[in-house]
């Protein structure tokens, strides 16, 4: 498989990372590299196996409806590169 | 046929799929400690996992699965023992992740059914096509800063169960009682809270035409996130009526979200979801798949509540209620346990009339809740008795009831103090009719020559005259006999 | 007194107890051995006076009769486990400035037992690489060097590149480190130490910035396999806020070295000799099957089929789900912001400068195998793999307790070699990667020089949470090898 340029930039939207215009030829020669490694999985006969999300063995753990966290705006705001009172503020998105 | 649009080219039928977001009532979110509560500081009730913090990890909340479960029985759909948590993938600013945590493949719940009932009394059956959970995201804010958004994440985490309807309802009016049917069942489970104001319970609505008789499906456009019965139904008969128009000047639908404008009455397309958007749905490796107990599922299933259809025709059946009296007294769990304690022992036919009449409508008028009633249970079936007795005529029990509003007075205390027994004192009555012949012999002359409307008159006079007291049967049977003479 | 820094954690410990020297003095040496060790680059953050107030604390406890198991013992943190208050950068600059509010539960679970951090250690950003070069804080340097040109700077393999190096040269007693597909096998191996990642949910993943959910598993580096014993110990546990995490008892793993491995089966792997393998990893590994022989064990021959696509498989499920963990990095909570005109404008700025080209790259891979039109084709082909492989394992334990096999198929190599093409440095990890997909516990241990001088590593791998004879077998061969050479780097 290889990716052409269009590709790479639509990847690229979805991906939410800019990538200049110039650099688009490279990187796509570059997946296509890798993409091309990672398809010799095809001629693995996997027919009739299950896939395997997780080698862990044991159920999915469930927890008490209580209330243990919150309470710490101060804390969940404190790294945060632009705030406003007491809210995260982002560019504005226009619905 | 039923519900029809009319355009140019002739008659059209609207289908409609209905996605309901309803909020799990729990006490802490699906995967943090953090709290649910409504309102509060901004960004106070998260938890570094509810803010996409690096390393935080989520563990499912135990409550939050029986409730989905409980709902799913409720439903009558089918309960997988096995499902699987999701990621969507996508990027907004009220989604910390970059992801929703939610159920893709394998949903917690699966096909059910859900009865409508139609005014001419018949019924019918609206398809669930699944019910899964996932987390809220957080609240976005335009319209604090000319340049920014404001984020608050109070609500991202919040337990969702997402149901999906098939796409069986063919009206605004069937969307709007499937979202009620829906609404009282979930309040019935205590699953959910249905307080649409509040947001939680919003309804996205699919919708797409297609020209009568024809049974293909068209392309349809999701209208995201209307937050009442009244405007869903706006929302449907507005889009309806735009597609048709592009159908019929020859254009075609894009399927799209878009979003409702209450005070437009229109929908448009949302901008911010134009971006090309491809969710990258996979198993979430944080979270192993989730087997479910089968005794866990039985125990739930044996401790259902009766619910709206059982009891509405438990009601007809046992009360001897029409499909429509019932379908109103079981509307709400609490308004039909209300009408139960004032009938037990009573008789039935008054009692529901007294609840759905007066009782009705002084809650309306009163502002007040069946949890906090104007009038309670008690003193209500207390009234009934007094009815029942011959004490109270119904004219006379309709005067005490608007003095037992907002008081917590019996209706017997109430008739004591007030003196507002009926009288049935033949004598009593008799020289009360004495009085008013007296002093109209005119009028009796006229009814003498035939003019039997004045009866009414008379009948009217002798009760002012006794403050409404004079029993009415009474007093009709004894004012005919004076005037056969 | 000895060199408190080349003192095995072991030695320091019974030192500590019988009062040789103060975990204040032990502290202070490795301060002073780090600021000499800056040219390795191996650390990202250094806190000398936050460690120095645990070295006392440390003391005290002692006096007070409160010794944990690594009490008074300085360690260093990789960088990718959150620190309470002091900056946690997954070598990215995307994270800069973060601060996080909390403490990560393997770091608690060693400040519990004692350990005394000196600070926060290089690795690959994100811990994506196998050489600790994608590091927005520059590369780590390792501390030993080829004989034939003392000059080359070589790198320690990664992503716990910074880990390997900082034990290897002394600066710390130990590390923690972090492995996904090999990041602490193979610097190990690299820099002439021994590392174990522990099986899948043996340590906690709360509080460690994720790279691949499925595979990540946080372990211990060290100079000796007691060391890492002892390190082990006091980090895993059953943690509620990991719902990956094994509530199942911990063991004690020091115990476990009784060095009698007496008719113990060893499984060699025939698919681990492709062609074209050095002749010196060859020989290293055939000691290390001689001594297995001369303590009384069986080695057998067995075979892992599907290993050879391991690495295809690895590059389909890492990516993937780093592009869905990474996600959050999007300048509005924490770390860098790179502003633009809209929103969308502002993440793909702050993510194109935040993050650096191979985790970039993997974030494409990642978001492109699981697009629509592709998921079933790549992804769930690779998860289907992922069971063939871990079945493949499973067969052999069925005949075997445990399994050896070399870490890496080279020795360390020089900074700027093999980077032109990203497929040819994941295959330093062809040999760890199999055991990382079916989340099997390994460990490497130095076994021999090569021909340069430089450190090679021999992989135990064992069954799932029996670490405990991974660490036996290991503690009889560390025996037997007899290496003790350190590097003459720093
Ligand atoms: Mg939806
Ligand atoms: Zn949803």
């Amino acid at each position: 498989m290889s990716l052409d340029k269009s590709a790479v930039r639509t990847i690229a939207d979805l991906a939410r990372i800019r990538v200049p215009e110039e650099d688009l030829d490279h990187l796509a020669g570059e997946l296509s590299n890798i993409l091309t490694f990672i398809e010799q999985l095809s001629e693995v006969d996997t027919d009739g196996v299950a896939p395997m999300s997780s080698v862990a063995a044991v159920g999915l753990p469930l927890r008490a409806d209580s209330v243990t966290d919150g309470g710490q705006a101060d804390a969940v705001l404190a790294n945060a590169p632009d705030k406003a009172e007491g809210f995260f503020s982002v560019p504005k998105v226009v619905e | 046929m039923g519900y029809l649009l009319q355009g140019e080219t002739g008659d059209w039928e609207v289908v409609i799929g209905l996605e309901v977001h309803a909020q799990v009532t729990s006490k802490s979110k699906l995967f943090s400690g953090a709290p649910t509560l409504f309102g509060g500081e901004p960004n106070d009730q998260v938890s570094f996992v509810d803010a996409g913090f690096p390393g935080m990890l989520p563990v499912l909340n135990g409550y939050c699965v029986e409730q989905a479960v409980r709902t799913g029985l409720g439903l009558n759909a089918q309960i997988n023992l096995t499902s699987v948590f999701a990621r969507k993938n996508y990027f907004y600013a009220d989604l910390p992740q970059g992801y929703q945590i939610s159920q893709y493949e394998l949903p917690i719940v699966g096909e059910g059914v859900l009865t409508i009932d139609m005014p001419d009394g018949q019924t019918k059956h609206i398809g669930i096509e699944r019910l899964h959970l996932e987390q809220d995201a957080g609240k976005s804010l335009h319209d604090q800063h000319p340049t920014k958004s404001y984020i608050d994440l109070n609500r991202s985490g919040v337990a969702l169960m997402e149901i999906v309807s098939k796409p069986d309802l063919r009206s605004p009016e069937e969307a709007g009682l499937y979202i009620a049917k829906l609404r009282s069942i979930l309040r019935y489970l205590g699953t959910c809270d249905g307080n649409m104001q509040e947001g939680s319970l919003r309804c996205d609505a699919n919708v797409s035409v297609r020209p009568k008789g024809s049974t293909e499906l068209r392309t349809r456009c999701e209208i995201k996130n209307v937050n009442s019965i009244k405007f869903v139904q706006m929302a449907i008969e507005f889009e309806a009526r735009r597609h048709i128009e592009i159908y019929e000047s020859g254009g075609t639908i894009r399927q799209e979200t878009r979003l409702f404008d209450s005070v437009k009455v229109e929908t448009r397309s949302m901008r911010s979801k134009e971006m090309a958007h491809d969710y990258r749905y996979f198993p979430d490796p944080d979270l192993l798949p989730l087997v479910l107990d089968p005794k866990m599922v039985e125990t739930i299933k044996a401790g259902l509540p009766e619910l709206p259809d059982d009891k509405k025709q438990r009601f007809t059946v046992e009360y001897g209620l029409s499909p429509y009296d019932a379908g109103v007294l079981v509307a709400e769990k609490a308004s039909a346990e209300f009408f139960e304690t004032v009938a037990k022992g009573r008789d039935h036919k008054l009692a529901s009339n007294w609840v759905s009449g007066d009782f009705f409508a002084a809650l309306n008028a009163s502002g007040k809740t069946i949890e906090d009633p104007p009038v309670s249970a008690k003193n209500l079936g207390e009234l009934i008795d007094l009815i029942s007795d011959g004490t109270l005529s119904g004219r006379l029990a309709k005067d005490v009831f608007a003095l037992m509003v907002g008081t917590d007075k019996s209706a017997s205390i109430l008739v004591e103090e007030k003196g507002l027994r009926q009288v049935t004192d033949t004598g009593a009555i008799e020289a009360a009719i004495d009085q008013v012949l007296a002093a109209n012999p005119d009028k009796v002359a006229e009814v003498m020559a035939g003019k039997d409307k004045l009866m009414g008159w008379f009948v009217g006079q002798v009760m002012k005259s006794t403050q409404g007291k004079a029993n009415p049967a009474m007093l009709n049977e004894l004012l005919a006999k004076r005037f056969q003479k | 007194m000895t060199q408190l820094t080349s003192l095995t954690i072991a030695e320091a410990r019974v030192a500590l107890a019988k009062g040789e020297f103060t975990a204040q003095d032990l502290t202070q040496a490795h301060i002073k051995a780090v600021e000499a060790g800056r040219g390795l680059n191996a650390f990202i953050t250094e806190t000398p006076d936050l460690a120095l107030e645990k070295a006392k604390e440390s003391d005290q406890r002692r006096k007070a009769g409160q010794v944990g198991a690594l009490e008074g013992i300085p360690l260093g943190i990789k960088d990718l486990f959150c620190t309470k208050g002091v900056r946690t950068t997954a070598a990215s600059h995307i994270l800069d400035g973060f601060i996080p509010p909390y403490e990560s539960t393997v770091t608690a679970n060693l400040a519990q037992a004692g350990a005394v951090s000196l600070g926060k250690l290089n690795l690959d950003e994100f811990a994506m690489g196998s050489a600790n070069i994608t590091s927005h804080f520059g590369p780590v340097i390792n501390p030993w060097k080829r004989k034939s040109d003392p000059t080359a700077q070589l790198v320690p393999g990664g992503s716990s590149g910074g880990s390997a190096a900082a034990v290897a040269a002394g600066l710390v007693m130990g590390a923690t480190g972090t492995d996904t597909g090999g990041s602490i096998r193979q610097p190990a191996s690299f820099c002439g130490i021994v590392g174990i990642k522990p099986t899948y949910g043996r340590c906690s993943r709360w509080g460690i910035v994720a790279f691949a959910s499925s595979l990540d598993q946080a372990g211990p580096m060290a100079r000796t396999v007691r060391d890492c014993a002892i390190m082990l110990g006091s980090m895993v546990g059953h943690d509620p806020k990991d719902s990956t995490s094994q509530p199942i008892a911990v063991p004690d793993f020091e115990k476990a070295l009784t060095g009698d491995i007496r008719g113990l089966k060893v499984g060699i792997p025939k698919e681990y000799r492709p062609d074209g393998l050095s002749a010196e990893i060859q020989a290293v590994w055939d000691k290390g099957i001689a001594w297995l022989k001369d303590a009384g064990a069986t080695p057998v021959e067995i075979s892992l089929p599907a290993t050879k696509y391991a690495l295809a498989t690895y590059y389909i499920i890492a990516p993937a789900e780093c592009s869905s963990n990474l996600a959050r990095y999007d300048g509005v909570r924490f770390g860098l912001r790179v502003e633009g005109k809209s929103l969308d404008e502002m993440y793909a700025n702050t993510r194109a400068e935040g993050f650096g080209a191979e985790v970039k790259r993997r974030i494409l891979i990642g978001t492109y195998v699981l697009s629509h039109g592709y998921y079933d084709a790549y992804y769930i082909k690779a998860q289907k793999v992922r069971r063939l492989i871990a079945e493949d394992f499973a067969n052999a334990f069925k005949t075997v307790d445990v399994i050896l096999t070399p870490t890496a198929p080279t020795a360390a190599f020089a900074l700027g070699e093999k980077t032109d093409d990203p497929v040819t440095m994941w295959l330093n990890d062809i040999f760890t990667i199999p055991t990382s997909m079916a989340g099997l516990p390994g460990l490497s241990l130095p076994a021999g020089l090569d021909g340069e001088g430089l450190p090679l590593g021999l992989q135990l791998i064992g069954r799932p949470f029996d670490e405990e004879t991974v660490l036996k077998v290991a503690d009889v061969m560390e025996k037997a090898s007899g290496f003790s050479i350190r590097p003459k780097g720093v």
